[in-house]
């Protein structure tokens, strides 16, 4: 504008100068960049006054929540529905879970157009190598390959943070040893239930990939070659972690409260499901950049199955009922099904 | 908000790192290895920033093992040490150098034990004892005060025992459980995980 050159008046919406591309993100980017300048923050209603924007206490990582966690009866994962954009939402019904291929999905948060097309580019990159191969890649693989994907965008603007939840082995051809190739849900929970118990170290995981002398090579074929739910949460600063429980977006840590009490390996369907919602619903609750509805995806060694979404409104009116009537119904039914 | 420490004994090395990976103000795992196995009796402990460090460690350690398969025998140490740290000068000024910090412990059959400590500036300095992250403030004087050069094992671990009921009182970031791990010229050998307290 003629003017603000005329006055050689500074765009103050600078960037912040960090690399970690993690930090100052203002809900899920939809393409309009609020930090860079866009039309709203030239109007003329800023020339008079400038306010200094404030430092965020710690960095807001992707305005959304999502959560995924192993259990018996495999993976479980959910997510909200909001996608906001310069403190507005933008789509109050997207999809952030996104099934790879039958057997895995992947919860997405970050910028929307970058986790789209990079889970995309994760299933062709899946279905080339189980085309070539024979066999599908494992979730360990799958995670190890988008990260090294992702690892030349460092430093960059690009931002996927993403939980894949799969299921490794039980295909029919018999390759698989471990769990045998009919995966019964008990054979595999043994094996599944030690790695999400067991401490992850990833030492263990470095001795079996790295190759050693020739005879510890066959054991470390079989470490690798197991059968069942597996959580792998993959960002684009680099990180790559195996676990059993993760959340991620500006709602984990009220979802992550609601977690860490309830979520245990022995859960049914059916409880899993409720305590997801909760953490949810809790999550969106507080955070202004999650809402709207809620999705689950349930992942067996069936493959991925999709609950209807569900309206969080809904059941905020539902509790307000809840506790107006007096009736702590849903705490106790809870409380009976959990068997405390 | 990372701890890693490294004591040299007179024929073993003791080292231990902390087991958090953290992500903002979340903990997202409570079992972290932060230890790379680059051969038989050398570990690489690497913290920094969040992709950089595995990125780093995992390169270096399969080029260690190249290097054993064509030349049909293993680095020393001495010689990884220095390898990992051309390779951090070397990146140090491209546009994108790698952001870590780095204990390297081993056990030469012809040198004995060495400790290497390591920075994201590529600095190198082989030493008795060494430690990095925020906890290095609240440890470094506790090994200065206590080191001998001939410790015996168990001397060794009650000194990082010290080192770590100091990080557990006065640090103000909670960490519950440390992997600690000791080199000899047996090769590596997992030592009991030292947690705290009531966890």
């Amino acid at each position: 504008m003629a003017l603000q050159d005329l006055c050689n008046f500074q765009d103050v919406f600078l960037d912040s100068v960090t690399t970690e591309c993690s930090s100052v993100h203002f809900g899920k980017k939809t393409g309009c960049d609020f930090m860079q300048g866009s039309p709203f923050s030239n109007s003329s209603s800023l020339f008079n006054f400038y306010i200094p924007p404030v430092p965020l206490p710690f960095p807001i990582s992707h305005g959304t929540t999502t959560l995924a966690f192993l259990f018996q009866g495999g993976v479980l994962a959910a997510a909200d529905t909001r996608s906001s954009c310069a403190g507005q939402v933008a789509c109050p019904a997207s999809l952030k879970i996104r099934p790879v291929h039958s057997h895995m999905v992947s919860t997405t948060s970050g910028t929307s157009a970058d986790c789209a097309l990079w889970v995309r580019i994760l299933s062709r990159e899946l279905r080339l190598y189980q085309l070539r191969h024979g066999r599908r890649l494992s979730i360990s693989g799958a995670a190890k390959l988008l990260s090294h994907m992702l690892h030349p965008f460092k430093g960059t603007k690009l931002c996927v943070a993403a939980i894949l939840c799969g299921w490794d082995g039980g295909e029919e051809d018999g390759r698989h040893d471990n769990g045998g190739t009919k995966t019964e849900l008990g054979g595999c929970t043994e094996t599944a239930k030690k790695i999400a118990k067991s401490l992850d170290t990833s030492l263990q995981k470095t001795q079996s990939s790295s190759p050693t002398l020739g005879g510890q090579q066959h054991l470390t074929r079989e470490k690798i070659r197991f059968s069942g739910p597996s959580l792998f949460y993959v960002c684009s600063d680099g990180t790559r972690l195996q676990g059993a429980l993760f959340s991620v977006g500006s709602g984990s840590p009220y979802a992550y409260s609601i977690l860490d009490q309830d979520v245990k390996w022995e859960l049914t369907l059916d409880e899993a499901t409720s305590i997801a919602r909760q953490a949810v619903y809790r999550a969106t609750h507080r955070d202004a950049y999650s809402g709207n509805h809620v999705d689950i995806f349930h992942i067996s060694s069936k493959g991925w199955t999709r609950r209807s979404r569900e309206d969080l409104k809904e059941e905020y009116y539902r509790e307000k009922e809840r506790r107006e009537r007096g009736m702590r119904r849903d705490v106790t039914y809870e409380k009976a099904q959990c068997g405390d | 908000m990372e701890y890693l420490v490294g004591i040299q004994g007179k024929d073993f090395v003791l080292v231990a790192a902390d087991n958090v990976a953290a992500s903002s103000i979340i903990q997202m795992k409570h079992d972290y290895d932060k230890m790379f196995k680059l051969s038989e009796k050398i570990l690489l402990l690497c913290v920094g920033e969040a992709g950089d460090t595995v990125q780093f460690a995992e390169y270096i350690q399969k080029n260690v093992q190249l290097y054993k398969m064509r030349n049909g025998y293993e680095l020393s140490p001495a010689a990884a040490a220095n390898f990992t740290r051309k390779n951090l000068a070397d990146y140090l000024r491209s546009r994108t150098p790698y952001h870590v910090n780095l204990l390297l412990a081993g056990y030469d059959d012809t040198d004995g034990p060495g400790l290497f400590y390591m920075d994201y500036l590529s600095s190198l300095a082989k030493a008795p004892f060494a430690a990095h992250g925020y906890g290095a403030f609240l440890t470094l004087s506790i090994l200065d005060r206590y080191y001998k050069p001939d410790l015996t094992r168990e001397e060794a671990v009650d000194l990082l025992k010290k080192c770590i009921e100091e990080l557990n009182k006065r640090f103000i970031m909670n960490l519950p459980s440390f992997t600690v791990r000791l080199i000899d010229k047996e090769g590596i050998h997992d030592l009991e995980k030292l947690t705290h307290g009531a966890k």
